[in-house]
């Protein structure tokens, strides 16, 4: 499996010497460092993407970026440079992806990136102009947050969020909101990724007595906080980000997660969706490829949001051909046009309809309230 | 704050202050021993935790590769030299020890269902897989070069932990793990709560110092270690032979890490890279001891526990910077209170 991936990555490398008339896609994803748990995901769902879209041939050049902000720059810059790439997909993280925009704007290059802050399109500036992505911004996930408390008989609330962009974000669009829904915030605490225990954290957000603890963290972290605070007794009710949806979460939780609430993407409960729901086909289709490439389980949200930026090609790519050929300074500048103008397009997390002001295009049905119950992920009616 | 949340953080601050002082002493180990400043150490603890968290899962944990890999590198390497030097005598024991030992853990691994073995018999066979790999390390990437300067020796430790936290990731994925208590017993004491598995690491701990105390104090072994430790070339002098020293430093080491791993492992979860943090604290115990003292690392490390479980209560977005910059004020009253001596270079 292993061999194969690399045969194709270098086939991929010599073919762009090769044929010029190709398109080229250059990727660049945190495959590993911190962010490795969603770069990893994404690297095997660019593996998927289709190999011809609109009779035209496709390469896809994927570097990793180990999660650091230089190491993207260097890749965007190498891939703009020496590949003459016609699109560029990543990174995986905000930083990572923000660094990117300049280089970029500067190359008159799209680039469609996989990270989830509103910063990386917002607002619309001759820079972000070129710049798209598929993620659901954190503002969509804390006003779903926010409003489920209130309908819950929530008043109080204690935060405990990563000590790094992830948290900080999360707070901030937090707090925004948490007027609107008459929340009070009775506490506000951070952890690292790699601590080994929050008893103060925990002690102190239970001196609070909130009724309940919103923990912004990603991926197996996010369950420490969870854990400990089940531990020392706490009976509120519990709030995880997006961050959390992957199957490592239930098996590291175990039973300490149970009943906690999540916003995420459809796909994370696609099967769970109605049929009228456009999402539940495109979103089956995907897992069904993932799983069947991976194995049964194997599928999580954020590989998801490298399949959006693959439909999004295979939607805007027949569109810019019409007008030049790839490889061409034309075909970028029509690339980013018609990229700007999908129309309902249906994602395996949402509904695309962008706007010259609007660079992720998504709509409430981008986001779902899910449960924790029995080990698995429910729909939360 | 009341008595009982400051019993309880004093509760959580001894429990890692416990693992911090176990990593602190095998840092001081090393060092006085090799003059390695053991950056890796971190790594055995993540490895030996996941090595039994995969057994757990009933999946084949990497580190087997790791092992076979080094000891046919080992083998490769020491078979060449006896061969070349004529003393083909050695090449029983080195075929022993780097191609049949680690060849006897894959037949166990493999044969013998690991994932259904009670819970001791599993931590046995990851500490058998994983504390082998130290000595290894030390005949692969040190021993050529033990009688290089400080610095040399150091760059090649980062080195090493920056390989070993990639193999890492490519043998345990990017996610954590959690393994079950070793007892799921809990003692009311007046207003606190114990947990077992507290008793258990910190319990643990102690006997595992006590053990290195008699360890150096009374056995031949030992006392070749300290005497290494104290003048390599007067041991040398002395019959000792420093390569043996070392290797058994870094027997110890990884022993130490792997068995601290297996203790955390229950009480909070480990990633691939986790043991660089925990492994990085224990050097800062290790600092406050000058890395020449094992009770005052010890009790620096103990130190690091409980200011890290007060910070994170009183200003937990500060803990890293408080526990870090610890190590400031003492270098401070170190490079004061001691007459420093120059290394022959």
């Amino acid at each position: 499996m292993k061999l194969t991936k690399l045969a194709v990555a270098v086939a991929a490398a010599c073919a762009t010497f090769a044929a010029y008339a190709d398109i080229t896609v250059g990727v660049t994803l945190s495959a590993t460092g911190p962010a490795a748990s969603l770069g990893i995901p994404e690297k095997n769902t660019i593996a998927l993407l289709p190999t011809s879209i609109g009779g035209q041939k496709m390469n896809y050049i994927v570097l990793d970026d180990a999660s650091d902000t230089t190491t993207a720059v260097k890749n965007v810059r190498k891939m703009i440079s020496e590949n003459k790439v016609d699109v560029i997909v990543g990174s995986t993280i905000t930083p990572n992806s923000l660094a990117m925009i300049d280089v970029v704007a500067e190359a008159e290059t799209p680039m469609i990136s996989m990270a989830a802050s509103a910063r990386i399109v917002d607002p619309a500036n001759p820079k972000t102009k070129w710049v798209f992505k598929t993620p659901q911004n954190d503002q969509q996930m804390a006003i779903a947050i926010a409003a489920h408390m209130a309908g819950k008989g929530v008043k109080t609330v204690a935060f405990i969020g990563f000590n790094d962009a992830y948290g900080e974000g999360w707070y901030q669009e937090f707090i925004k909101y948490a007027d609107t829904y008459k929340l009070k915030l009775v506490a506000n605490e951070r952890y690292s990724r790699a601590d080994t225990s929050v008893t103060g954290q925990v002690l102190k957000i239970m001196s609070t007595k909130p009724d309940a603890v919103l923990i912004a963290g990603s991926g197996t972290p996010a369950a420490l906080p969870q854990v400990t605070l089940k531990e020392r007794g706490y009976t509120g009710k519990y709030y995880q980000t997006h961050g959390i949806a992957n199957n490592d979460f239930l098996r590291v939780g175990g039973k300490n997660v149970e009943g906690t609430f999540l916003p995420a993407g459809p796909i994370l409960v696609a099967a769970q969706l109605p049929d009228s729901n456009p999402i539940k086909k495109t979103s089956l289709t995907y897992i069904a490829k993932y799983e069947a490439a991976h194995g049964k389980g194997s599928i999580s949200t954020f590989g998801g949001h490298a399949w959006d930026a693959g439909l999004l090609l295979q939607n805007a790519v027949p569109a810019a051909l019409k007008k030049a050929q790839p490889g061409s300074k034309e075909f970028r500048a029509a690339l980013r046009d018609a990229l700007e103008a999908t129309k309902n397009l249906v994602g395996v997390h949402g509904v695309f309809n962008m706007s010259p002001n609007d660079h992720l295009g998504f709509d409430q049905r981008a986001r779902v309230m899910v449960r924790i119950e029995k080990g698995a992920w429910k729909l939360d009616q | 704050m009341d008595l009982q949340i400051a019993l309880l953080l004093g509760q959580d601050g001894i429990t890692n202050g416990a693992i911090y002082a176990l990593l602190s002493l095998a840092l001081v180990l090393v060092f006085a021993v090799t003059r390695v400043i053991f950056i890796p150490q971190g790594e055995f603890v993540a490895f030996g935790a996941l090595t039994l968290a995969s057994f757990q899962v009933g999946k084949t944990p990497g580190t087997l590769w790791l092992l076979i890999g080094a000891g046919l590198l080992v083998a490769l390497i020491d078979m060449t030299i006896a061969l070349r030097s004529g003393t083909a005598r050695k090449i029983p024991r080195i075929v022993g020890w780097n191609l049949v030992y680690p060849a006897a853990a894959a037949a166990a691994v493999f044969l013998l269902k690991p994932s259904e073995f009670p819970l001791l018999a599993q931590i046995v066979l990851s500490l058998a897989l994983v504390v082998p790999l130290g000595p290894m390390l030390y005949r692969l990437a040190f021993q050529p070069l033990a009688e290089a300067s400080v610095l040399v020796l150091l760059i090649v430790s980062v080195a090493v932990h920056l390989a070993l936290v990639g193999l890492g990731l490519l043998f345990f994925g990017a996610e954590g793990s959690r393994t079950p208590a070793f007892s799921n017993a809990s003692f009311d004491w007046g207003v606190v709560t114990i947990t077992g598995q507290t008793l258990w690491v910190v319990g643990a701990s102690l006997l595992l110092i006590v053990v290195l105390a008699v360890f150096f104090e009374r056995t031949i072994y030992g006392k070749a270690l300290r005497a290494t430790a104290m003048n390599r070339t007067g041991a040398r002098l002395m019959g000792i032979s420093t390569l043996m020293a070392g290797k058994l430093s870094f027997l110890l080491a990884a022993l130490i890490g792997a068995f601290s791993g297996v203790l955390i492992a229950p009480i909070t979860t480990v990633y691939y890279d986790t043991g660089f943090l925990i492994g990085l604290k224990g050097f800062v115990g290790a600092i406050v001891g000058g890395l020449a003292s094992y009770p005052i690392a010890a009790a620096g490390a103990l130190l690091v526990g409980l200011l890290e479980s007060f910070s994170s209560f009183w200003a937990s977005a500060f803990k890293e910077v408080i526990v870090f910059t610890l190590i400031i004020p003492v270098l401070v009253w170190r490079s004061l209170t001691t007459h420093h001596v120059e290394e022959d270079e």
